[in-house]
């Protein structure tokens, strides 16, 4: 069968004046539908590069990335992005930023009403309902990402891809963000790639984790298979072998397998990709 | 209020009393007293430095000179209005007298020419500052966009923008005068030749700051929200409508601010060197004149000039305060 998403053999140069840096090296990654894919690896890994390649904000240099027989070739509302930063438009509140999405997207395909009906489904699914009449900087920043993550959905999109959702917030926040997420995906099905620093998250949210080696040149070291049954409690799977065996998986490639000593002055690339030889 | 604090501490409620107390004077300190004590201190140190100078047209004016010329030219006002009240009573009795012998007559009715006074001047002076921004805003904030959206516009435009921001009005007033007289030919003129002379003036002179902070506002817009647009597809006219302009505000505003205090100060010189109608030139007709009461006249025009350009600052940051979305930066 056909890949759903096919990011086939990309490269990334990026021109410096310096020369060029290659930031990417034939990252190949075929990804089924409703699959959830979290990419992890070190910070300055070429992670973010691989997703804005996938949005369209970044043109490969080499290969390309096909969703669903079409090539991937400019950004487009199919391939919603959830940023870091939540990016939401603090001048608009949280309804508003929904409704400027779904107004873009369904344009002329649904009435004033749907579209109203439409977007407080999205903020109700995140569970905005409460405090969609606020601006950003009225809410706290968890709410932020919840809206993010509306505006993200309501676009319908083919992938939803999340770039470090969580990465900002608070412990207690991001635990109960990824259950908000679980509980969405179990829901929509969708197919989601996203970016993380933790472990954790990547092991409770995933059905496959792809691991990045360092830069420059980087690319897929290992793939592991997350066959754990939905849907997962988090206080359940602390116990389970499976679980555990799979963290500790993905920690003996980050710290042993892919060890990154960061210089102290870190200005030196070369210095990083010796330290990567293993 | 003190009886309310002797209740609340009968209840043993002394420290938040005493907190209380203390927070109503520490605001009372920051919203009046200093600022008092300010104006205060300065009203003693130039009634002093008056008393010391004088001029061939006698003591410089201290507050009380110009307190009471304040006092004159206010009155001097509703004289001028009695007296062209008078004036159309008297034309429209003797039309309808002549009428009333000769039906056939067709009235004259010949507008009043008394001189300007005070608050004619400021009203004048206000309506030029006022038109001459707003044409200066019409054109600063299309073209700042547009510099700030290309960067080979700006590469283009910026020389030119740096050469001309630094021109004081006066070199662009003899310039603007002829342009006017030459351009401007109409046998029935809507608006007087001295009205436009002094508002391209204003216009041309308070463009700057708004198009360099315009630009500057747009230019600097947050990847992540360019990032937005991109992904909704946004098609470039709705891309600057719901994402760069709501984003420069902000900017736009402190463009704004910046202009309007530049236009009222480069009004003020245009009047007075072109002797358009203005405060501008009640002074320069106050020094001309060089009567004894002449430096107190301008004193209180100075003055006025000053708390008019104050208050024009301030309307604009209330209007700042009540449209920008970012309430986060302090305002001041």
């Amino acid at each position: 069968m056909q890949a759903f998403l096919d990011i086939s053999n990309i490269d990334m140069v990026f021109p410096t004046p310096k020369g060029d840096f290659t930031a990417l090296k034939s990252v190949d990654l075929k990804i089924k539908q409703g699959e959830f894919i979290s990419l992890i690896g070190h910070s300055g890994c070429g992670k973010s590069t691989v997703l804005n390649v996938v949005a369209g904000l970044y043109q490969a240099s080499m290969g390309g990335v096909i969703l669903d027989g079409k090539e991937v070739n400019e950004p487009g509302p199919e391939r919603a992005v959830v940023f870091q930063n939540h990016s939401l438009l603090p001048w608009l509140t949280a309804y508003e930023n929904v409704e400027l999405a779904v107004k873009q997207v369904f344009a002329g395909k649904m009435s004033k009403a749907e579209m109203a009906e439409w977007i407080e489904h999205n903020l109700r699914l995140v569970h905005m309902e409460h405090a969609m009449h606020k601006r950003p900087d009225e809410i706290s920043g968890g709410m932020k990402q919840r809206v993010g993550i509306a505006r993200a959905l309501s676009m319908q999109p083919q992938v939803l891809l999340m770039d470090e959702p969580f990465g900002a917030l608070d412990a207690l926040t991001r635990a109960h963000m990824q259950d908000s997420l679980m509980e969405i995906q179990d829901e929509l099905n969708n197919t989601v790639i996203m970016i993380t620093h933790d472990v954790d998250e990547a092991v409770l949210l995933s059905d496959r984790i792809v691991m990045m080696t360092n830069g420059p040149a980087a690319t897929i070291g290992e793939i592991l298979e997350v066959n754990l049954e939905r849907p997962r409690n988090r206080l359940a799977l602390a116990e389970d072998r499976e679980y555990n065996h799979l963290r500790s998986a993905v920690l003996t490639f980050l710290y042993e397998k892919q060890r990154k000593v960061e210089p102290i002055k870190a200005k030196d690339k070369s210095r990083v990709a010796l330290s990567n030889a293993s | 209020m003190i009886s309310v604090i002797r209740q609340l501490t009968q209840d043993g409620e002394e420290r938040f009393c005493f907190a209380l107390v203390l927070a109503l004077f520490q605001n009372f300190l920051k919203a009046l007293l200093l600022p008092g004590l300010g104006i205060v201190g300065f009203l003693l140190l130039w009634s002093m430095a008056a008393s010391s100078i004088n001029t061939s047209l006698g003591a410089f004016p201290g507050p009380k000179a110009v307190a009471e010329q304040l006092q004159n030219l206010y009155l001097e006002h509703q004289q001028e209005r009695e007296k062209e009240a008078a004036f159309y009573q008297r034309q429209e009795e003797r039309n309808a007298k002549r009428l009333a012998q000769d039906p056939n007559y067709s009235a004259k009715i010949r507008p009043y020419t008394g001189k300007e006074t005070f608050l004619d001047q400021i009203a004048t002076s206000l309506i030029t500052v006022m038109s001459g921004f707003l044409l200066a805003v019409l054109v600063a904030i299309p073209l700042g966009i547009a510099i700030g959206l290309s960067e080979k516009l700006n590469t283009a435009v910026n020389p030119v923008i740096q050469i001309f921001r630094p021109v004081s009005p006066l070199a662009w007033l003899p310039l603007v005068t002829m342009v006017v007289s030459a351009v401007y030919v109409s046998s029935d003129p809507m608006f007087a030749k001295s009205f436009i002379v002094s508002l391209v003036t204003v216009t041309l002179c308070c463009l700057w700051p708004m198009v360099i902070n315009t630009s500057v506002g747009v230019a600097s817009l947050n990847k992540d929200w360019v990032n937005v647009s991109k992904v909704l597809r946004l098609p470039a006219f709705s891309h600057v409508r719901k994402i760069v302009i709501p984003a420069s505000i902000p900017a736009i505003f402190t463009g704004m601010r910046l202009s309007l205090g530049i236009a009222w100060m480069v009004l003020i010189a245009a009047e007075m060197l072109a002797q358009n109608p203005g405060l501008g030139k009640f002074v320069w007709d106050e020094f001309q004149n060089g009567s004894s009461q002449s430096l107190s006249r301008i004193m209180t025009a100075v003055l006025v000039i000053g708390v008019i350009g104050f208050l024009l600052d301030r309307s604009m940051l209330q209007l700042q305060r009540a449209l920008s979305w970012d309430k986060s930066t302090e305002l001041r």
